[in-house]
């Protein structure tokens, strides 16, 4: 399991944001199935089926017998749901007339989705003109209610069964449309079906040999759904005598003659309107089901988090502004992105924390600010924050002290919010200011950060900024407490260059200003050399190398801060071709294993190196290093 | 206007080590432009309305001409005199050439004739005069009562069961929500009047009149609705509690009230809207059947009611008035999103 520099997890950030799937972990189709939504759905699907192939069989003849002598009766122990005008026994005819229920519905989904598929794959295939008209039909026409177009449909075709298999037909077409359409238009564009056509392949051809079969399966979820509605569509139109007529019967027409009878016995009219809630919900359970199960085919497992009890050492520094002692960060399934890192800073130091993505570098970050997404455990021997610790502070002190700048400056403003409400919001939750005092301050803070006329910027939404400014808003908002810390993550990543040069340029100065310490996570090694007083480089969740960043260049001491530097262009490198990398990946956090987690891909590597693991180790002024190599 | 980044997360990975420039962004686009822009769209909605609201014209005028046979002597039935169908056909104008039966439908509707009942006789203008404003009533309560109802419990089933938590209430909630949101608005109306007013007698069975009868239909066609926008407002709202801007409004450590109305909350609106206009549409089609139950005197129930007595006239023109609704509702959503969401109709040039 990889975890990304956004802090989360794999299978949860990328997972789609379908219905109850959000952020779930156990992912596997497996799991999926054995969901109570899912067995119930399986269970009353089934349930229908045998209904259908059997009710009739056995119940056939009690749902005919006539009986004179039991006419319109209520439930009674022979007749538990009554019996109807001519004395038959209504229970039997509610299980008979499953079969008939079934198979309509099965006809008017088969006609929807033929008639809709058709309708919705025409577009990829026909000439420009053809398809926008058939796209604009079938956008006006989903838009339409579904009972709407049945009914439409009916009146044409008259009353009856016929009539009312047609109409639902004709409105579940427009959803089936929409979706080939979609589908359609995606893989139209895809390279096999434009060489196709480039060979002069007919058109016709391309569509069934090309496009549908890729579709095929999400229309076949869809078709699952469908059937659900058209059977409740179905029951619907009998209901309101537009269906079925008697002497047939379905659950509908049930309805519909047990609704005349409501205030003498509600029974008549409540058993088939059981029967068809049941079969509603069972096929949307299926349906949800079938479409979760096909979202999710990347499957990740859950374990409780085995994490090894931290240990502190020595006595807390008090000038340290923070002070971090053996902080693991680990994620249910034995995926621990952070280990054992320690780190000091002091008032206005800038320490550059680098590393590839998923190096736990962003982790970091997000451990000390309690941002950690759930199933993750956060353990640290010590973690304490302008002298203080962070375990035992109010949201109002931790709010002020701490000030974090994300890598998206987009991303982190609300864009429903103006951009002076956002930052006047602290000082009004945490310092108690009046909202005229904290927007003033606002406004005092974005002057402070160099935006160009802050009054106005204060009014405007965050659409309304360039990127640049809007990462100065950023900034100014974490200046609006008394910031000891600042954490920024990747600020300048988004960011075009001479923007990213502005931006530094200003975190450089509200250091000085301030005194807060800076903690500057990138994986620009050059950036951070530039900018920082000290470095500290993470590779695989654990600290490498320390060293001060005027060091770096010729001082670098573990083998992969010095490939990194290596990697680094200088001024002859063409800076448009790609640049060469360190060959090999770093390992996921659930693959760091007993020895040296770089050991695969170090020149330097021995035996020892993928056995024992090298610790942290001082090794000279100010500086720390983990190697073998190096150390001994 | 396509920047990428609009409204999407970070990437998922930044760029290796080491990294090349950056691309460059677009700069903001000004804010004479953006108006510009909103009036093209809202311009260009209008006009797909208009072309729609032609097609259904021609829709509804078609209808009564596709009907297999004579729909006066399917009217009439097929005891009656030759000389009456022919005298009705000519009173209707249906021996006309189609298309000056069509102008003279056009025409008609555009000044608010509808033609009249084969039954009654009265202007089919009148019949839904008296009874659209019932079913606008019954559709606008229900949709309230959904959103009230439904948005602060998808927002707490959201906070309940974020990345994961509280799996119990997920399963329930999901189970729950998916199950009713299956069950049918007329369903949920024979239930009620089964168990609540015949069985019970705590409400009047059917009819309008007074506050009391209001309470089953209202019910009836909004707890599949509330169903349907909780679940969706969840996702939504577990959305935004993904997203950076929410992350930075925790380390700024607000309290929970005001991170969650404050910034979560505006940010799901869009969807929610969204959604609240297409319910309405959708409650405005469930209530046909709800009136049917409850015998209330809507659109709805003169509907069915025309279809099964082949009363051509009236059945055209409810469905024209139904389908008109459905298009204005659109339209206003559509409208009064473009105004409110700066990102959506950048959303719909990308689309
Ligand atoms: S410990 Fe061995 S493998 Fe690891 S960096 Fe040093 S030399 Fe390379």
């Amino acid at each position: 399991m990889r975890v990304d520099d956004n802090a989360r997890p794999t299978g949860q950030s990328e997972a789609v944001p379908d219905e109850g799937g959000q952020a779930r972990k156990a992912a596997s189709r497996g799991v999926v199935w054995r969901s109570p939504s899912a067995l119930i759905g399986g269970v009353l699907v089934a349930f229908m089926v045998v209904l259908a192939i059997a009710g009739p069989l056995i119940w056939g003849e009690a749902a005919e017998r006539i009986d004179a002598g039991a006419i319109l009766q209520g439930t009674s122990a022979e007749h538990p749901l009554g019996t109807d005008n001519l004395g038959r026994d209504l229970l039997a005819r509610v299980l008979v007339a499953g079969r008939y229920s079934l198979a309509l519905a099965l006809a008017a989904t088969l006609i929807g989705a033929v008639l809709g598929t058709v309708l919705g794959a025409l577009p990829s295939v026909l000439p420009r003109r053809g398809a926008r008209l058939v796209t604009g039909l079938v956008n006006a026409l989903v838009a339409f209610p579904g009972l709407l177009l049945a009914m439409f449909t009916a009146v044409i075709a008259g009353l009856g069964a016929r009539g009312a298999v047609l109409g639902i037909g004709v409105a579940i077409a427009p959803g089936f449309a929409r979706l080939t359409q979609t589908l359609a238009a995606s893989v139209a564009g895809a390279d096999y079906v434009a060489a196709a056509r480039m060979l002069g392949v007919p058109r016709r051809r391309i569509l069934a040999r090309h496009i549908l079969p890729n579709i095929a399966e999400p229309l076949i979820l869809t078709l699952a759904q469908s059937l659900g509605g058209a059977l409740l569509g179905l029951a619907g139109m009998s209901f309101l005598g537009l269906g079925v007529q008697p002497p047939d019967f379905d659950w509908g027409r049930l309805l519909f003659d047990g609704f005349a009878r409501i205030y003498v016995h509600p029974e008549v009219a409540l058993g088939p309107a059981a029967l068809v809630a049941l079969a509603g919900i069972g096929f949307n359970l299926l349906g949800d089901t079938l479409a979760r199960a096909a979202a999710r085919s990347s499957a990740g497992r859950q374990e409780s988090a085995r994490t090894e009890p931290p240990r502190a050492e020595g006595e807390p520094d008090p000038d340290a502004v923070l002070e971090v002692r053996d902080l693991t960060v680990s994620f249910p399934g034995d995926s621990t992105p952070v280990r054992g890192l320690s780190l000091t800073m002091a008032p206005g130091e800038i320490v550059g924390l680098v590393g590839e993505s998923g190096s736990g570098k962003s982790l970091t970050a997000a451990a000390i600010g309690g941002l950690v997404p759930y199933p993750g455990t956060v353990t640290y021997g010590r973690l304490r924050l302008g002298g203080a610790d962070i375990a035992g502070m109010s949201g109002k002190e931790l709010g002020t002290a701490l000030a974090m700048v994300f890598q998206d400056p987009m991303a982190s403003l609300n864009p429903a919010l103006r951009v002076g409400g956002q930052l006047s919001e602290v000082a009004v939750v945490h310092q108690g200011m009046s909202r005229a005092d904290a927007r003033r301050r606002a406004v005092d803070r974005l002057g402070h950060v160099h935006l160009p006329d802050p009054a106005k910027q204060a009014g405007q939404h965050p659409h309304e900024l360039s990127g640049g400014m809007r990462q100065r808003a950023v900034i100014a908002m974490g200046l609006m407490g008394e910031p000891r810390l600042i954490i920024a993550d990747e600020p300048t990543t988004a960011l075009d260059v001479t923007v990213q040069r502005q931006i530094l340029k200003l975190l450089r100065e509200v250091v000085e200003e301030t005194g807060a310490a800076l903690l500057f996570i990138s994986h620009d090694i050059a950036v951070v050399g530039e900018l920082c007083d000290r470095v500290v480089v993470m590779y695989a969740g654990r600290v490498v190398e320390e060293l001060p960043a005027d060091r770096l260049a010729a001082g670098a001491a573990h083998p992969y801060t010095r490939a990194l530097i290596a990697s680094l262009p200088d001024l002859d490198t063409d800076r448009s071709r790609p640049l060469a990398g360190i060959p090999g990946t770093q390992p996921a956090p659930a693959q760091v294993g007993v020895g040296c987690a770089f050991a695969a891909r170090c020149a330097l590597a021995t035996e020892r190196c993928r056995t024992e693991r090298p610790e942290l180790v001082v090794h000279g002024p100010h500086r720390r290093v983990a190697c073998w190599e190096v150390t001994s | 206007m396509t920047d990428p980044r609009t409204d999407a997360r970070p990437p998922e990975t930044p760029p290796e080590i080491p990294a090349g420039a950056p691309a460059a962004r677009p700069a903001r686009t000004a804010d004479r432009t953006a108006v510009r822009r909103a009036l093209r769209m809202a311009v260009r909605r209008i006009v797909r309305f208009a072309v729609s609201l032609a097609v259904l014209l021609t829709a509804s005028f078609a209808m009564i001409h596709l009907i297999p046979g004579d729909p006066v002597r399917a009217s009439l039935g097929p005891a009656a005199p030759i000389e009456l169908v022919q005298q009705r056909t000519a009173a209707l104008g249906l021996d006309r050439p189609l298309p000056e039966q069509f102008v003279t439908y056009v025409g008609g509707v555009l000044t608010g004739d509808f033609g009249t009942s084969f039954l009654t006789g009265e202007p089919v203008s009148e019949v839904i005069a008296a009874r659209l404003p019932n079913t606008l009533t019954l559709a606008l309560l229900a949709t309230a009562m959904a959103l009230i109802v439904a948005v602060p419990l998808g927002m707490w089933a959201a906070v309940r069961t974020e990345n994961g938590r509280n799996r119990g209430t997920e399963v329930t909630f999901g189970t729950v929500t998916g199950a009713a949101v299956a069950v049918p608005e007329f369903l949920y109306s024979i239930a009620l009047v089964a168990v609540l007013a015949v069985g019970l007698g705590w409400f009047p069975p059917a009819g309008k009149d007074g506050p009391l009868t209001y309470v089953l239909p209202v019910l009836a066609l909004s707890i599949g609705s509330i169903a349907m926008i909780a679940r969706i407002t969840r996702v939504e709202t577990l959305r935004e509690l993904g997203t950076d801007y929410v992350r930075l409004a925790r380390a700024k450590r607000l309290p929970a009230l005001r991170l969650h109305l404050r910034h979560v909350l505006p940010n799901t609106l869009t969807a929610t809207l969204t959604m609240g206009g297409l319910l309405l549409t959708s409650l405005i089609a469930g209530s046909v059947l709800v009136e049917y139950v409850f015998a209330w005197p809507g659109l709805g129930q003169k509907i069915v009611e025309s279809i099964t007595q082949k009363d051509y006239p009236v059945a055209q023109g409810v469905i024209l008035v139904y389908g008109a609704i459905v298009l204005v509702v659109n339209l206003v959503v559509d409208l009064v999103l473009g105004a409110l969401d700066p990102t959506s109709e950048i959303k719909e040039v990308a689309a």
